[in-house]
């Protein structure tokens, strides 16, 4: 889907541009020679921003690659734990079967809460929820569960 | 002169300069705490020392008015390196309109209002150009803390100050001669060379840029600094030489450097400018006898209201030429009024070749009360009601 974006020169400063988003509002983005950004909502009226924030040039970046990253990433939530994304194999015993017959949560211990499909996060699924060959499932576990979870996925448990 | 002599002199120009210095350090965390451009208080700073102030200076004058010199070579390089040129010559083929309906409106209630009050010619031209020019520095930094950078008027505002600048490169030049008591032949002579040297450079950076850049490129930042400080300086004094005015000939080494060097330079270049430009304001203050100011008060407030009036007309149709609403329009027009830098470089240029004597006290007054015009008014169109658009 193309995007809408408009720039324009800002003699003596960067150069902004506008992007006229799918929902109806407009975000404008302000490069600025000196490495800073600005990001600002723009009002109803269209002209004025009604809500902005100036990022630093590390800020500009580590918001970019938020932005940009293709599949969703979970910061670490307790120490110990951590968080993975396992793939399901074409030849997984488990694909086109329910995510509840893997049993993977009373064997391991590890939690699966979401499935990232070509790129789209299907959170929080269900015993019934139904896993595809190339599917990712994002686990929540220790180190040891989480390994566990992958060899069900990929047949070679037990 | 013995050696104890100089000793003492250096010790008096060294505690008058470090007062100088530390009060405006001073000045400047308390413009920052009340969210106001600083500009006024080192005006401010310089009235309340100097001639006819609390502390008169001794030993630092002679230093001061050469820093002030620098300092105003170097505000017009730094502007000259935070425009490309290919900026220049978009903003000339856009906003030329504008730049001369600004002008108009502008310039002419200096121009009579210094006439009705009989002042004389040059004066007049003098004071034509002190209300004409907005303050860049002012209002960039203004536009630049408010989140107000990606507004639609934004551009306008800019494009409106980008053809200020440049016609003061041809304004400069002209004032220069006529304070000169050159002949018709030298001021139009002297104009010619302004605008031909524009016109080039204008050109020449825009095809040439990567060779005048390399005059200056370095590696590290100390050559750098040194180069441009020093092509800076030797323009300077050269355009000086042909009556084209030093402040021309900076804004013009400014442009002419350009690419990823100018963006380095500027930064290196940046404390420098900072020290020195207000020691320019600082001694334009110093230069003006408090005592005088009452006197051109009246004058100055009526000079600022007309002014204010005429520019907040071009700001609030520049923005309607470019198709912005009602609200931006507004914003336009009250962004632009504060004047600043250009107005006391024109007034220091015009007293130090001894023009009438109510110049520096006028410009003085009318500076600070259009930036603190400026900066009042600057919020008052976020409380207008916004124009109903067609969209959905």
């Amino acid at each position: 889907m193309s995007v809408d974006i408009t720039s324009r020169v800002l003699p003596g400063i960067g150069v902004c541009h506008e992007l006229a988003l799918h929902e109806g509002r407009h975000i404008g983005i302000v490069i600025r020679r000196t490495g800073q950004r600005d990001f600002v909502v723009y009002d109803e009226e269209g002209d004025g921003a009604a809500a902005g924030v100036t990022l630093t040039a590390d800020e500009a970046i580590a918001v970019a690659e938020v932005l940009a990253a293709p599949r969703v990433v979970f910061p670490s939530p307790v120490e110990g734990l951590i968080v993975e994304q396992l793939p399901v194999p074409a030849d997984s015993p488990f694909a086109r079967r329910p995510l509840g017959d893997t049993h993977a949560r009373t064997r391991t211990g590890a939690s699966i809460v979401a499935v990232l499909r070509q790129g789209t996060a299907l959170p929080s699924p269900t015993p019934e929820f139904v896993l595809h060959a190339n599917d990712l499932v994002v686990t929540v576990g220790t180190r040891a569960a989480i390994d566990q979870v992958a060899r069900i996925l990929d047949g070679s448990a037990e | 002169m013995n050696a104890g002599h100089g000793a003492t002199n250096v010790a008096v120009l060294l505690i008058e300069l470090g007062a100088i210095l530390f009060a405006l350090g001073l000045l400047g965390r308390l413009a920052r705490r009340f969210r106001i451009p600083v500009i006024p208080l080192y005006l401010l700073g310089g009235l309340a020392f100097g001639q006819g102030g609390v502390l008169e200076l001794s030993a630092s004058e002679e230093f001061v008015r050469i820093a002030a010199d620098i300092g105003v070579i170097l505000l017009l390089v730094m502007l000259g390196l935070e425009y490309s040129a290919s900026e220049l010559r978009a903003s000339l083929r856009t906003q030329a309109p504008i730049g001369v309906l600004d002008g108009l409106l502008n310039a002419v209630p200096g121009v009579l209002i210094a006439l009705i009050a009989g002042w004389g010619g040059v004066a007049a031209v003098a004071l034509g150009g002190i209300t004409w020019v907005s303050s860049s520095g002012v209002i960039a930094k203004m536009l630049g803390d408010s989140g107000r950078l990606a507004n639609h008027e934004t551009p306008t505002i800019l494009g409106v100050l980008v053809i200020e600048d440049v016609a003061m490169a041809l304004y400069l030049p002209l004032l220069t001669a006529l304070l000169a008591g050159g002949g018709a032949g030298k001021v139009v002579l002297a104009v010619v060379i302004a605008v031909v040297a524009v016109g080039s450079v204008i050109v020449v950076a825009t095809r040439f840029g990567r060779h005048v850049t390399q005059l200056v490129a370095a590696q590290d930042n100390e050559s750098l600094l040194l180069g441009v400080l020093g092509l800076t300086l030797l323009v300077a004094g050269l355009a000086e030489r042909l009556h084209v005015s030093a402040a021309v000939g900076a804004f013009l080494v400014g442009i002419a450097v350009s690419g990823s060097v100018a963006e380095t330079a500027a930064e290196v270049l940046a404390p420098l400018r900072d020290v020195f430009a207000a020691v320019f304001f600082v001694a334009f203050g110093l230069s003006t006898n408090p005592h005088t100011l009452p006197a051109v008060l009246p004058l100055a407030l009526l000079l600022a209201a007309l002014t204010a009036g005429t520019k907040m007309a071009t700001g609030y149709l520049a923005a309607r030429r470019a198709g912005v609403r009602r609200r931006g329009r507004w914003r336009a027009a009250v962004t632009l009024v504060p004047r600043g830098e250009f107005s006391v470089v024109v007034a220091a240029l015009a007293v130090s070749a001894g023009a009438e004597t109510k110049l520096g006290p006028t410009a003085a007054c009318y500076v600070l009360i259009t930036i603190l015009l400026g900066a009042a008014a600057y919020r008052w169109p976020d409380h207008l009601q916004p124009e109903q658009t067609a969209t959905p």
